[in-house]
Formats: structure tokens, C-alpha cells, sequence
């Protein structure tokens, strides 16, 4: 035999592999909102283990920046944004049918400071953010991240903000915001509950959560983009609102939506 | 369109470039006439810029110039302030991410200049410091200005390293490269358009004049 058709038969024994591989585990990607982090990767070790044969691949970030990218075609299957309007608005441009938002949690949002720091969250409150130890506050950019938003909506209706705002630094997400203060970058910062209460750091920070009347509900949706694939995507969502998911998502600080 | 990032930008490019010019220069003339044996390992921590990703750069630059860090302590030792989301800390972060651009043309530049005549200036009692300015600047000062502007214009371009340690404040670290992404972010795309129009027009005519001057140069002078 000749060496070349060797190597084609070779090939095609490896193309054929390619193809079983390729059918058999059907791939499902997940845009997630940066403060689904920790919570996420834990619900996603449980999905992996109950559906072997899915594939999934989570990417996290701005659920602004996840929307401008969905917009322009970006091959997400299911988009889980921090907020219920970037999910309505994919819906009102079609990349999305209306019956396939869903609710899965309201985020919560803390003013955060690192575990070596001086400062007392729970007695100082909202003012932690006055003292003249803290010079710079990380938030997520309230221009594409809802929990930038929320920020500034709390610093507002508290009535520090105008006092406040020349310290904020903008995180590109929420993540990024929480690793400003974690790196002891920022002295403090106002972030989401659910990074707050990260598993290897739980003790490692502190945090006085923001009365949730002070800004407006952090409601949480998510869709199925109309490129999904019809099978994994609905289950993906099925399982986020099953009583297990609720527990995992209760645990890291979101309320659930009944 | 975004005027204090724009101006923003300028102020930092002109900045890290005259920063790398007094910083980089010294440098480029021990990496061009060093005989130690470990040079090679200094040239290669000069070159790292190039071929790491700026979050890495930036990761560790928000680290290390941070309060928790010797270096941020002592820092604010010394002036009170802060250098992690200030003009000052993304000014480090630039210098560090296009040390390369000055040092490697600079160093070629000085290289190339004929030993003979630095020889014959040493050897008329001119000093080392007179020979540096009055033999080996003039005959190297296409390779200084050309590491200038292409520090300039690195800097110009620069956004993986600021988005890292930037905090993205207005008028302090919102440079142009980062205003530009808020806009898309943000579906602004009008304002995007713009701004990255004035940046593609600004860096064509900056490379555009580079190297029309640089031919010019060359053939005023050729090789001998």
C-alpha cells in the first residue's frame, strides 16, 4: 500500500471519530452575568454530572456588553443576565421568542470590604463609603452592568452619592469590580451578594448588606436565544428553576422567585 | 465625541514617551554595548511587554502598585497618594507595557553606530558623556525618534493594560481606547464610529509621516 493512502485512510478513521464525537455530546453555551460566578459553577457541576451528554460552556461578563454581543450575533445558546431588560430587549429585536424568558432569581447587592480592613461594614453601613480611609469605592459601570446600576440607585436614595462619587471606580463587570477591592486596589466596594458569599472566601471579607428598598429589585431573567438547539437549552432552563437550583441559588444570596 | 478621553490619551502618550526617553535611553545604551554574560536575560525582560497578553501585565501591575504591595506603600509614603486608579499608576503601567518600543530601536540604533569613531573621539580626549552627545545622538537619531513615536502611538493604542488597572474614572484613567469600548457597550455606536475614525485617521498620519521622513532620511544619508 502506499504511504499516502495510508495516511488518507487514517484520516478518514479520524474524521469518522470527529463525527460520532460530535453527535453524541450536543453543545449548549451560556452567556452568564458576572455575579453568577460562584453560584453558577456550582449549579453547572450538577448539571454536568445529571446530563453527561451535554456539553456546556458557561462565559461570564456585563450582561450589557453579553446584549451588544448577542445583537451582533455572538453563538450563545441561553443568556442569563443580571437584569430582566436586556432579555426583553433581545425578545423585542427577535433573537429571542417571548415564551422563553424566565426568572431565576433577584440579585442582592452589599458594600464589600477586604478581610485585613479596619473598617466595620455592619456598624458603619452605607457611611463606610464616607470615611476618609476609603479613597476608592469599585463598582460594576453602571453604563452596561445592572449592578452598576443598582450601585448608584442605593448611594443615591441613601443620599451619599454626591459626597461619594469622585472615589467610584468602574469595574468593566461586577467581577472586575470585586477584584478591585479582593487585590486591596479599591478600600471598598459596593458588589453582589452572591460574590460576597464566594465559597473559599467566606470569612475572608466583610459586608452590610443594602436595604433592598433602596434601589430598584435586581430581577434576574434569562432566554433562550432562537439559535439554541431545542433540547439541552429547555432542559438547561428547567433545571436553573428546579427546587435544587433554587437551594444552590438561595445559598449564595439571591432570593427566588416563587 | 469624547474630548477628555481624547485629550486624556495624548497627555499619557506624551507622558510614557518622555518618561521612556530619559528611562529607555541609558538602557538602550547598556543593551547595545554590555559584554556581561546575563544580558541576554535583561533583553528578554525588556521584550516581555511584547508577547504577553496586557491582562497579565495589568494583573500584576494593579498587584504590585498596590497599597498592599512594598511598592504602593511606599509610594504613599511618600506622597500620601494612591497609584492604582490614578494618572500616576497608568502611567507606571504604560512605561513597563511599551518599554520595548523604546529600548529595541534605540539599542539597534546605538549598535549600529560605527565604533570607529567613538574610538577616535575617546582617543582626541573628548568624554564619554560629549562623545554620547556629539557623535552618537546625531547618528542615532532616527532610531531615537523613531522609538518615540512608536511609544507614542503604543500608547495611544493602548487598552487591555488600562482596562486592567484604569477603574475607568473620567478625566483620570477614561482613556480614548476605553471610551470607545463603553460606547459599543452602551450601543452608542454613533459615538464609537467617530471616535475610532479620529483614531484610525490620527494613527495612518502619524505612521504615514514616520515613514515618508524615514525614507527621506535614509536616502539623504544612505549606508555606507
Amino acid at each position: 500500500m502506499k504511504p499516502r493512502r495510508v495516511v488518507s485512510r487514517r484520516l478518514a478513521l479520524l474524521m469518522a471519530f470527529a463525527a460520532c464525537a460530535a453527535a453524541g455530546a450536543q453543545k449548549l453555551t451560556v452567556a452568564a452575568a458576572a455575579d453568577l460566578r460562584f453560584a453558577l459553577d456550582e449549579l453547572a457541576t450538577q448539571y454536568r454530572a445529571a446530563h453527561p451528554e451535554v456539553d456546556l460552556a458557561i462565559t461570564y461578563g456585563s450582561s450589557g456588553n453579553f446584549f451588544a454581543q448577542i445583537q451582533n450575533g455572538a453563538p450563545f445558546d441561553v443568556f442569563l443576565s443580571a437584569d430582566v431588560d436586556y432579555p426583553q430587549r433581545l425578545i423585542a429585536a427577535g433573537l429571542a421568542s417571548q415564551d422563553s424568558l424566565f426568572l431565576y432569581g433577584v440579585g442582592r447587592i452589599v458594600v464589600w470590604v477586604p478581610a485585613g480592613s479596619p473598617l466595620d461594614p455592619a456598624a458603619l453601613g452605607i457611611h463606610l463609603l464616607e470615611a476618609a480611609s476609603v479613597r476608592h469605592i469599585a463598582i460594576a459601570n453602571p453604563q452596561h452592568a445592572p449592578y452598576g446600576r443598582a450601585a448608584v440607585a442605593a448611594m443615591r436614595s441613601l443620599g451619599v452619592y454626591d459626597r461619594v462619587s469622585p472615589k467610584l471606580v468602574l469595574g468593566e463587570n461586577i467581577g472586575q469590580a470585586f477584584e478591585f477591592v479582593e487585590s486591596g486596589a479599591a478600600e471598598a466596594g459596593i458588589v453582589a451578594l452572591s460574590l460576597a458569599l464566594k465559597p473559599a472566601g467566606r470569612g475572608h471579607g466583610r459586608y452590610w448588606e443594602v436595604p433592598q428598598e433602596a434601589y430598584p429589585k435586581i430581577e434576574q431573567g434569562g432566554v433562550i436565544l432562537s439559535r439554541a438547539p431545542a433540547g439541552p437549552a429547555a432542559q438547561f432552563r428547567a433545571f436553573l428553576l428546579s427546587a435544587e437550583a433554587r437551594r444552590i441559588l438561595k445559598q449564595y444570596g439571591f432570593s427566588v422567585p416563587q | 465625541m469624547d474630548w477628555q478621553a481624547i485629550v486624556l490619551s495624548l497627555r499619557l502618550a506624551l507622558s510614557t514617551t518622555l518618561v521612556l526617553q530619559v528611562v529607555g535611553m541609558p538602557l538602550a545604551w547598556w543593551v547595545a554595548f554590555s559584554r556581561r554574560r546575563w544580558k541576554f536575560l535583561v533583553e528578554a525582560v525588556v521584550a516581555l511587554p511584547l508577547v504577553l497578553p496586557p491582562t497579565v501585565l495589568g494583573f500584576y501591575v494593579l498587584i504590585a502598585i498596590g497599597p498592599r504591595s512594598p511598592v504602593g506603600a511606599l509610594y504613599a509614603r511618600l506622597t500620601g497618594g494612591l497609584l492604582p486608579f490614578s494618572f500616576a499608576g497608568l502611567l507606571v503601567a504604560s512605561v513597563l507595557y511599551s518599554m520595548p518600543f523604546t529600548v529595541q530601536p534605540m539599542a539597534a540604533a546605538f549598535g549600529s553606530v560605527d565604533r570607529k569613531l567613538l574610538e577616535a573621539a575617546w582617543c582626541l580626549g573628548v568624554s564619554r558623556a560629549s562623545t554620547f552627545r556629539r557623535v552618537v545622538m546625531p547618528l542615532a537619531r532616527q532610531g531615537i525618534a523613531t522609538a518615540a513615536i512608536l511609544s507614542f502611538a503604543h500608547t495611544v493604542g493602548e487598552f487591555g493594560v488600562v482596562l486592567m488597572v484604569g477603574g475607568n474614572i473620567a478625566g483620570v484613567t477614561r482613556t480614548v481606547s476605553i471610551s470607545i469600548y463603553d460606547q459599543t457597550q452602551s450601543l452608542d455606536y454613533n459615538g464609537a464610529w467617530h471616535t475610532s475614525l479620529l483614531l484610525v485617521a490620527f494613527s495612518f498620519v502619524v505612521l504615514a509621516v514616520t515613514y515618508s521622513w524615514q525614507r527621506r532620511a535614509w536616502m539623504l544619508w544612505p549606508p555606507h
